[in-house]
């Protein structure tokens, strides 16, 4: 090894340029099932997509869905039944020891060396990955310090927090520079701060180039961290494209809320087809019994919901009554998801 | 992996952002994560020693006084008991230890710590990271039944011993305390961790009293079904070879037998441990 390469590593955890759009896939997986031994129908019944380099990739999905069995066969724990999973170019059924070289994982459970300090754990677990003894010092100390864990490296794992255990898990699967990095539901159990340092941190990995493929139950956080988001279910790929694609898929469920304190001569039936004949409005729903108290009105349309608000208001009062609350509801991605995945418990 | 040349992929593998120092890896090979897996167990092992020592001296320690010394001084054993004994006792301390070293780490590790994951997620075979758990148990085994000679000295005030024969007796050992350590990751992968404590119970009882550690396997013709049963214990051909070199006037099995048999045993175990083992490790 000579100083020009580790400068190289070192100096690659911060400003690794990012993958451009004509290279390869950074994870390719094709057609890939799996049945396990005594089950009579397939986890992954033929899941096939393509995770671009230097993305952030979302994988959502139901307990029981296939995700972890899909994270599972891309890191080489799992055998796929059929099909074929590349990871940075490495066929993980093929040569899961040279996968096992370009990926790094991030359980969801604390699986930390206990007998090892927090920064022995990021020195051992880089000298597995024959990373040079210079260079795994050099590189431990700045990975503590970017993930605050300088203050206690000599600390054991077991006294530490949970979210403190997060960062010391990304911390030691960035010691041998991964070029994908899968966080098995990472913001499980974290506090709203853990949360924002995790969502930090991964921003910054995908700056330095490092893609990510994230599975999480959280969909804000999927909807913020993610490039592009796949959603999966009993074993087969519901739909695969941007947040922002997705939720618009979603234009149907573009609602306005509104609270109507109703005048002595308003009636509920005539406004209601008033607003339901304005241009733009699908379709108006009743939310309370109009004969107690406020009435409340659901009013779903095409286009921005805000623009709705005045011609409401004026046919509100033009039949003697007065909007007092309007709430613009626009889809999100747990709408997406229940829409695809429904919403019985599991 | 020795030769660069021995691996099929291209150089630069299309998707592999990681720097040139780290794409470079291949050529370390897994020999040399095996090693670092095996450092890492030495570490911590070290920084432990004398507690680690006490953990594997205590039982052998008060057999050899009780057994070797005070029955024979009280006269209910005869007179060179302690030199039928001694082999013995050097068998079950290298057996024992092995096993004891693999089979409870590999419990923990694969229920309640998971730390075993951080290793099968390392650049090398799944089967070598069960090759690295028995040689480690091993050597711990080795260590074990190494410091029986300096104990026995001490409490017997002297043990059988030729230099002529010291070769084969080390070679025994190592046999021994691989013998212990692939029992050990049969039990540690086969058993479910909330059955770990009665399994021990109904393993170790028997295997310690039917590896022919206190008396010659011979001397038990005339109760023919516990030599039978003996015969079937990998352990009775540890101590019976040991007893062969060291106390060769003492009636034993023939030491080639127990080669012969503990190498095969050695073999039938290690290819049952590593299906167990591929099973817990992979889904």
């Amino acid at each position: 090894m000579h100083g020009g390469a580790h400068e190289e590593t070192s100096a690659a955890l911060t400003a690794r340029p990012r993958g451009d759009g004509r290279s390869a896939p950074a994870v390719e997986v094709d057609g890939l099932a799996k049945r396990y031994p005594k089950s009579a129908v397939d986890s992954l019944a033929g899941v096939s997509f393509q995770v671009r380099q230097g993305e952030v990739f979302g994988f959502l999905g139901p307990n029981g869905a296939g995700k972890s069995t899909t994270i599972g066969i891309l890191t080489t724990r799992i055998r796929p039944t059929r099909g074929r999973a590349v990871v940075a170019g490495v066929d993980v059924v093929a040569d899961p020891v040279g996968a096992r070289r370009v990926l790094g994982v991030v359980p969801q459970q604390n699986n930390l060396d206990r007998s090892l300090s927090v920064r022995q754990n990021l020195l051992f677990h880089a000298s597995y990955h024959g990373v040079p003894r210079a260079e795994r010092i050099r590189l431990a100390d700045a990975l503590l310090d970017q993930f605050g864990l300088a203050d206690r490296p000599d600390g054991r794992p077991d006294d530490f927090s949970g979210g403190q255990i997060q960062r010391m898990m990304i911390a030691r699967a960035l010691m041998h520079a991964p070029s994908v990095l899968f966080l098995d539901e990472p913001s499980t159990g974290l506090d709203p701060a853990a949360r924002l340092f995790l969502w930090e941190k991964v921003a910054e990995l995908q700056q330095a180039g490092t893609t990510v493929v994230i599975t999480t139950h959280d969909m804000d956080e999927a909807a913020t961290l993610s490039d592009r988001v796949a959603i999966i279910d009993h074993g087969t790929l519901l739909a695969l494209d941007t947040p922002a694609a997705l939720v618009r898929g979603m234009a149907s469920e573009r609602t306005l809320d509104c609270a109507v304190d109703p005048g002595p001569t308003t009636d509920a039936d005539a406004l209601a087809a008033t607003i339901g004949a304005l241009p733009g409005v699908r379709e108006t729903e009743q939310l309370d019994d109009p004969m107690t108290g406020a009435w409340r009105l659901r009013i779903y349309v095409e286009g921005e919901p805000a623009g709705f608000v005045a011609p409401v208001a004026q046919a509100v009062s033009a039949a003697g009554g007065s909007l007092t609350d309007a709430r613009l509801g626009e889809p999100n991605l747990e709408d997406v998801f229940i829409h695809l995945t429904g919403r019985a418990l599991r | 992996m020795t030769v660069a040349d021995a691996d099929p992929r291209p150089a630069d593998p299309p998707g592999d952002t990681r720097p040139a120092a780290l794409r470079e890896l291949p050529r370390w090979g897994p020999w040399r994560t095996g090693l670092a897996i095996l450092r890492r167990d030495l570490f911590v092992t070290g920084r432990e020693f004398p507690i680690f020592l006490a953990q594997v001296i205590l039982q052998p320690l008060f057999l050899l006084f009780v057994f070797g010394k005070v029955l024979t001084e009280l006269g209910y054993a005869r007179p060179g008991y302690q030199l039928v004994l001694f082999p013995g006792l050097v068998a079950l301390a290298a057996v024992l230890t092995g096993l004891q070293s693999t089979a409870l780490p590999l419990v923990i590790e694969f229920s309640y710590s998971n730390e075993i994951e951080d290793r099968l997620l390392a650049p090398l075979p799944i089967g070598a990271v069960a090759v690295e758990k028995v040689v480690f148990a091993a050597m711990r085994a080795f260590v074990a039944a190494a410091v029986m000679f300096p104990i026995g000295i001490w409490i017997l005030g002297s043990i059988p011993w030729s230099s002529s024969t010291g070769v084969a007796v080390f070679v025994m050992i190592v046999l021994g305390s691989l013998l212990g350590s692939a029992m050990g990751l049969i039990l540690g992968t086969y058993v479910p961790p909330n059955r770990i404590n009665v399994t021990f119970a109904l393993v170790l009882t028997p295997l310690i009293f039917t590896g022919c550690s206190q008396y010659p396997w011979p001397s038990l013709e005339h109760l023919r079904w516990f030599q039978v049963v003996s015969a079937l214990n990998p352990m009775t051909y540890v101590s019976e070879g040991l007893r062969g070199l060291m106390v060769p006037h003492v009636p034993h099995i023939q030491t080639w037998v127990c080669f012969v048999v503990g190498v095969t045993y050695l073999i039938v175990l290690m290819v049952i441990g590593m299906i167990g083992f591929n099973r817990r490790a992979l889904g």
